[in-house]
């Protein structure tokens, strides 16, 4: 067709327009840390995960998980979530349930059999690790997944430590536990169980070109307590580690028990479900001040334990004990009243907190020491060469997460002095916060409440209290995330830039800008729903 | 409502796309093959809604009618932008004639179709506000009355833009603009009936009229698409908010326009046949001054004296919105 | 076939012969007979597959015209007056664009005072619109030119104005040879549109030019339009050769051989002239008459050759040119350059006035001795205007 001059235009010629030239700023994609990665002790990178499994890729999301924890299931059963604490979807609802949905891939995977491959190349090095808790487990994992020999002694009979001596099975059943534990096993890690080390320099003298050491913190602490001779006072991890070997405490028909974190409601829930008619927790402080995980406060009393708050044990006696009622001074110490009562009681079991045990190291005392924990440098190593400690031992919160997260950390850190290379961590301390995000562009989506298991039935035997998700409500609580910080291809920043300046790379590709067009005018940002794109100065 | 919300992923159907969702669930605009009926390098301004709101629009008419569409534009931003010789941004069979005509070249483009008796050909015209409630409303209204087979729609940024921001007939009251100063003591745009052209549409008993905005895309192309579906006359009357003229952040153009659906200011609804038929519920009640206070236009009634007895008229105009379409239902939040 | 028919029917007629396929009508006097003579055609399936819109303004008419010619139509519309400079907007348009569009002007007075009867005024304001102007003499010739415009404005891609006084013509019952369908088909090719909206081949017409080109858009455009002086004429030599009669063409001259006055006129008016000249002419007057019927483009060298031997010129014009006089005159003047031929002009028929016979013989009579001004409004009550002008000047 013959066009008239000027007056008629080809359809599409306005390409040979740059209008980039006009911009003075220009957005960038970048990944920003989500404040549910940053929280997390056992550093998983959640929102990843949590992504994957979005599109019901499970195999593929719990693959990503155990990258950084090779325990999803027992996590969705003991972890406290630092992460949901710090979900900034709690501030538009309420935060994911990221913990049951770490729960469903752990227990998909064992349901499926999902194994974890051995590493393709060997290193050639050995490293030995002492303590079969949580951090030691976590450190064989992460280096047998390096690819070096590792062998595990603990001079318990099973693994799991504190996982399997100190939590209950209610809270944590122990297929769940061997499961997982038996995974690591089949990468290669070679276990040698009731074996005590008395010298850790001897490991050195056996060939293992490293050691970790993770004791853990097993020894109660004591207060001082008068008491009758004949009055019965046990020990918490005693009572616990005691359940577990499968022999019967005795613990009365009325126990007390005398403090306030998780090993206080963990033994006083054990000794209900032991067939105590009454459990009594004592503690000095309020419930808020209370170091328990406030969950299991809440299960605790669910199951008809009684929590005398304010409290102190002032004197024990045979079948009773007197407690001295507390009142909290203007700067939130609890301060004695003279105000006493009687509680009758059976046994007083002592839940106070525990120290590490340096004597179980017998000649290794000339390892550093200080204020009854092991000092470790930057990257994990005790004062001895070679000689790395993590856990409960060293100066850390005293979480099963934590120590998975330091067990990563000193894997890494003896992976780069074996081989002789500085481990680098990159940090990413760019946090989305809440007004960063995009609210609106996320639908109104609640919750899910896991089921648990009736409190009038808890109390009568060790089965699980807590329940898990199934895959089509694990599935919409994945997707409850808001993907701070990342981009989750919704697609926004493509379809709301008015110069059709984003180019779709395909699914899982992500976006690119066309500097060609973009005329910076910001959009694409403010309508990113996640905050995973930014301005920065061009030109 | 025209789209029924999708309470599935993180997004539902609120953002463009949605990687879990079929392809059919997602908006038009997050398709990498959309037809881009106003393609990149056109000259608008940084930000501007009237050119998101007019891709938006035809690429859903484009996906509607297997891409056979001939669009007639009025004088305009639209149109100086997309086409200044030697270069256009279309991708489609355009016309752009004059300022007042746009409605009557349409129906000339539908009559010769009809005469041709290509009927798979549908015709749109399209016009900022000036042009549409205006200088061509006798054309639009003639265009109505007929019930020629073209639909029409007006992208509203409520003034004169393309000449230097004068007030039109679809000024809001209180909006300064250049024939509107902020001077005096009734400063901006006079409080009057304003010219509410989707009523008027109405009150012509065409097919089919509606209200959108680009802050809600897929009610957009909801509406495009269902406009398609009718033969006749037929009105969208878009929401696109201008920089230049609002005196509003570039990057905040999707952000006034869903404050002003959220104030109530905009209400978004359709009708048939002169019946209302639905209207999109406010989902996060906001005061107009939340809206207000985003855009220099209005910066008057902040300072140096607050003008708290304007700020109320403007809320009583939302609020009469609000009851008269229905605009709060029980999933509304206030914020 | 020949009737006893109105020229307004006649033009309806000779217009649905042409098939067009989109018509659009807006209603004012004196054109309304012609569009309700073709919605009458429309309506009764005389004239398919044609859409017939009634709109809303001869703005709306144009611009309906517009877009239906861009989509690839045969339109034609039909106004007059203050019609006309109601849709000068989009008059220009349409030429800008080169759209082939046809339309009446069925010629009359401009207000205010507001005054229906004929003159030229309307069309005269638009002679630098673009469009091509043709002046019909007769009915036949109205009915003739409008099928030749069809071919012309599709052959150049231009709107052609086709002008016929108003009243005097479109309402006259005369004898026409209407054109006769089977002819006009075999005479008017289908229209193929230079250019047209098409999906399948998408272009973006009606593109903002600035100074840098608009210049050049604009020479083209008069250069385009120049092209018609060739085209006019061959299309009229057609159509003689496909109905066995003369309508049409650039000019016409009456009695010229040996003239040495020429009387010049658009229109209607050229039939009374030619009266009057014959009497003159039978009373040994060298006077003969130059008709124009294209009056764009201006047919400058048609004219030059036509006027030859002319020692003077009388050009009668039904339209003036508020502040200075004639319109033609300086059209006649620019072909005339340096012949030294003297010229008189004569403004007449204004609103509707008679022009009669007796007034044109003495006026001529006296041109032909040069007792007359430049310039002179016929028959004016000049005692009434003087007086009027006094009382006026007075306050």
């Amino acid at each position: 067709m013959e066009y008239p001059f000027a007056i008629t235009l080809s359809a599409n010629s306005s390409l040979a327009n740059h209008t980039g030239s006009w911009r003075v700023e220009k957005p960038e994609y970048v990944h920003r840390m989500p404040p549910c990665n940053n929280a997390c002790p056992a550093g998983e990178n959640i929102q990843n995960w949590l992504y994957i499994a979005e599109d019901g890729s499970y195999e593929a999301a719990w693959r990503a998980l155990i990258i950084d924890n090779p325990f999803p299931a027992i996590m969705g059963r003991v972890c406290y979530h630092p992460c949901e604490s710090v979900c900034n979807r709690a501030e538009l609802d309420e935060a994911v349930g990221i913990n049951s949905i770490e729960r469903f891939l752990g227990d998909h995977a064992i349901e499926k059999g999902w194994t974890i491959p051995a590493p393709r190349v060997e290193s050639g090095f050995k490293v030995l690790v002492i303590g079969a808790g949580p951090a030691g487990l976590s450190t064989a994992y992460h280096l047998r997944s390096m690819g070096h020999s590792v062998r595990v002694r603990d001079a318990t009979p099973a693994p799991g430590g504190m996982m399997r001596y100190g939590i209950p099975k209610y809270r944590l059943p122990r297929e769940v536990l061997d499961a997982e534990i038996n995974r690591i096993k089949e990468m290669g890690v070679v276990f040698e169980m009731n074996t005590r080390v008395d010298d850790v320099h001897d490991a050195l003298d056996e060939g293992y070109s490293a050691v970790f050491l993770a004791i853990g913190a097993q020894l109660s602490k004591r207060a001082y307590i008068p008491a009758s001779e004949s009055a019965r006072i046990l020990d918490a991890i005693k009572v616990l580690h005691e359940v577990e070997d499968g022999s019967q405490p005795l613990l009365g028909r009325k126990v007390v028990v005398y403090g306030g974190g998780n090993t206080a409601m963990d033994v006083a829930r054990t000794a209900k479900r032991l067939g105590a008619e009454e459990a009594i927790i004592v503690y000095r402080r309020t419930r808020d001040k209370a170091p328990a995980n406030d969950q299991e406060i809440t299960e605790a009393i669910e199951e008809g334990i009684l929590v005398k708050w304010l409290s102190t044990v002032k004197h024990v006696d045979e079948k009773k004990l007197h407690i001295e009622k507390m009142e909290l001074d203007e700067n939130g110490f609890p301060q004695p009243t003279g105000e006493f009562e009687t509680l009758e009681a059976d046994s007083l079991i002592l839940a106070l907190g525990q120290e590490v045990d340096f004597s179980l190291l017998g000649n290794s005392a000339d390892l550093d020491t200080k204020d009854g924990v092991m000092p470790v440098d930057a990257t994990m190593m005790t004062s001895h060469p070679g000689i790395f400690a993590g856990g409960d031992m060293i100066p850390a919160e005293r979480t099963v997460t934590t120590s998975i997260g330091a067990g990563k950390k000193a894997a890494r850190n003896i992976d780069a002095w074996l081989r002789k290379k500085a481990y680098e961590k990159i940090e990413n301390n760019d946090i989305v916060t809440f007004d960063q995000l995009n609210t609106w562009y996320y639908t109104d989506a609640p919750h899910i409440v896991r089921e648990r298991l009736e409190a009038s039935r808890r109390a009568k035997d060790f089965s699980e209290v807590v329940k898990g998700l199934n895959e089509s409500n694990a599935l919409y609580e994945a997707r409850r995330c808001l993907s701070c910080g990342n981009c989750f291809e919704c697609d926004n920043c493509f379809g709301v830039c008015p110069e059709n300046a984003i180019i779709k790379l395909g699914p899982g590709k992500g976006f690119e800008i066309n500097l060609d067009y973009c005329k910076g005018c910001g959009i694409c940002v403010a309508e990113c729903p996640s905050s995973s794109i930014i301005m920065v100065p061009d030109k | 409502m025209s789209t029924t919300p999708i309470k599935f992923y993180q997004v539902g159907s609120f953002a463009i796309g949605n990687r879990l969702l079929p392809a059919q669930d997602r908006a038009i605009q997050s398709d990498p093959n959309r037809t881009n009926a106003l393609t990149s390098g056109h000259r608008a301004c940084q930000g501007c809604g009237e050119a998101l709101g007019a891709r938006y629009a035809l690429d859903a008419a484009m996906r509607a009618t297997n891409e056979k569409i001939i669009v007639v534009n009025a004088t305009g931003c639209l149109e100086v932008f997309s086409t200044p010789y030697p270069e256009s941004s279309w991708r489609l069979a355009w016309l752009h004639s004059l300022f007042g005509n746009a409605p009557a070249v349409a129906t000339g483009v539908a009559a010769a179709l009809k005469a041709q008796a290509k009927n798979d050909i549908r015709v749109i015209g399209q016009g900022g506000d000036g042009a549409t409630v205006d200088i061509g409303f006798g054309a639009l209204s003639g265009m109505f009355e007929r019930n020629d087979d073209v639909l029409y729609i007006c992208y509203d940024n409520e003034a004169y833009m393309n000449t230097g921001v004068q007030r039109s007939g679809a000024t809001p009251p209180a909006a300064r603009t250049a024939t509107t100063q902020a001077v005096g003591t009734n400063p901006g745009n006079l409080f009057g009936q304003g010219k509410n052209l989707p009523r008027i549409a109405m009150a012509h008993e065409i097919p089919y009229v509606a209200t959108a905005t680009v802050a809600d895309l897929r009610d957009l192309e909801a509406k495009v698409t269902r406009a398609m579906s009718f033969r006749g006359a037929r009105y969208i009357h878009v929401l696109v908010p201008c920089p230049l003229g609002w005196g509003s952040e570039s990057c905040d153009t999707i952000k006034i326009a869903r404050l002003a659906t959220q104030s109530g200011l905009f209400p978004v609804f359709e009708a048939e046949s002169g019946e209302v038929t639905s209207s999109t519920s406010i989902r996060k009640i906001v005061s107009v001054e939340e809206y207000l206070k985003l855009q220099t236009r209005y910066a008057h009634l902040f300072s140096p004296t607050r003008r708290d007895d304007v700020i109320d008229h403007l809320q009583a105009i939302a609020d009469k919105n609000i009851a008269r379409y229905n605009l709060i239902s029980e999933g509304s939040a206030h914020l | 076939m020949l009737k006893q028919i109105e020229g307004s029917k006649a033009v309806a007629d000779a217009v649905a012969a042409c098939r067009p396929q989109v018509i659009c009508a807006y209603p004012i006097s004196p054109q309304t007979h012609i569009v309700e003579g073709l919605s009458v055609l429309v309506k009764n399936g005389t004239l398919e597959n044609c859409e017939f819109i009634n709109v809303e303004s001869e703005f709306a008419a144009m611009s309906v015209a517009i877009g239906a010619s861009a989509t690839g139509a045969r339109t034609y519309t039909a106004t007059a007056s203050q019609g006309l400079l109601y849709m000068v907007e989009a008059v220009y348009n349409a030429s800008g664009f080169g759209l082939p569009i046809v339309m009446t002007v069925a010629n009359r007075a401009i207000g205010a005072p507001i005054n229906i009867w004929n003159d030229h005024s309307d069309s005269m304001s638009q002679r630098d619109s673009g469009w091509l102007q043709l002046y019909a003499e007769t009915n036949q010739e109205a009915a003739d030119l409008h099928v030749q415009a069809f071919k012309i404005a599709e052959e150049l891609s231009l709107p052609v104005m086709v002008c016929m006084d108003g009243f005097i013509l479109t309402h006259a019952y005369e004898r026409v040879d209407v054109p006769e369908q089977s002819h006009v088909d075999r005479f008017l090719p289908a229209y193929i549109p230079r250019q047209t909206l098409d999906p399948v081949n998408p272009v973006s017409i009606g593109a903002m030019v600035g100074p840098e080109t608009f210049t050049e858009v604009k020479y083209m455009a008069h250069m385009k339009n120049r092209l018609a002086l060739d085209v006019i004429p061959k299309v009229a030599a057609d159509f003689q050769k496909a109905f066995g009669r003369s309508s049409g063409g650039l000019v016409r001259g009456y009695k010229l051989e040996g003239a040495q006055t020429v009387v010049i006129a658009l229109g209607s008016v050229l039939g009374t002239i030619k009266d009057v000249v014959d009497e003159m002419v039978a009373a040994e007057i060298k006077i003969g008459v130059l008709g124009i019927i294209a009056f764009r483009p201006f047919p400058t060298q048609a004219v030059r050759k036509a006027l030859a031997h002319a020692k003077r010129v009388i050009v009668l014009e039904k339209a003036f040119q508020v502040g200075i006089g004639g319109i033609v005159i300086e059209n006649i003047r620019h072909a005339l350059r340096g012949t030294g031929v003297k010229d008189y002009t004569v403004i007449a028929g204004l609103g509707g006035r008679p022009i009669t016979k007796d007034s044109l013989r003495n006026f001529f009579n006296a041109a032909c001795s040069d007792q007359v001004d430049e310039l002179t409004f016929l028959d004016l009550d000049q005692a009434l205007a003087e007086s009027e002008i006094l009382r006026e000047a007075v306050k």
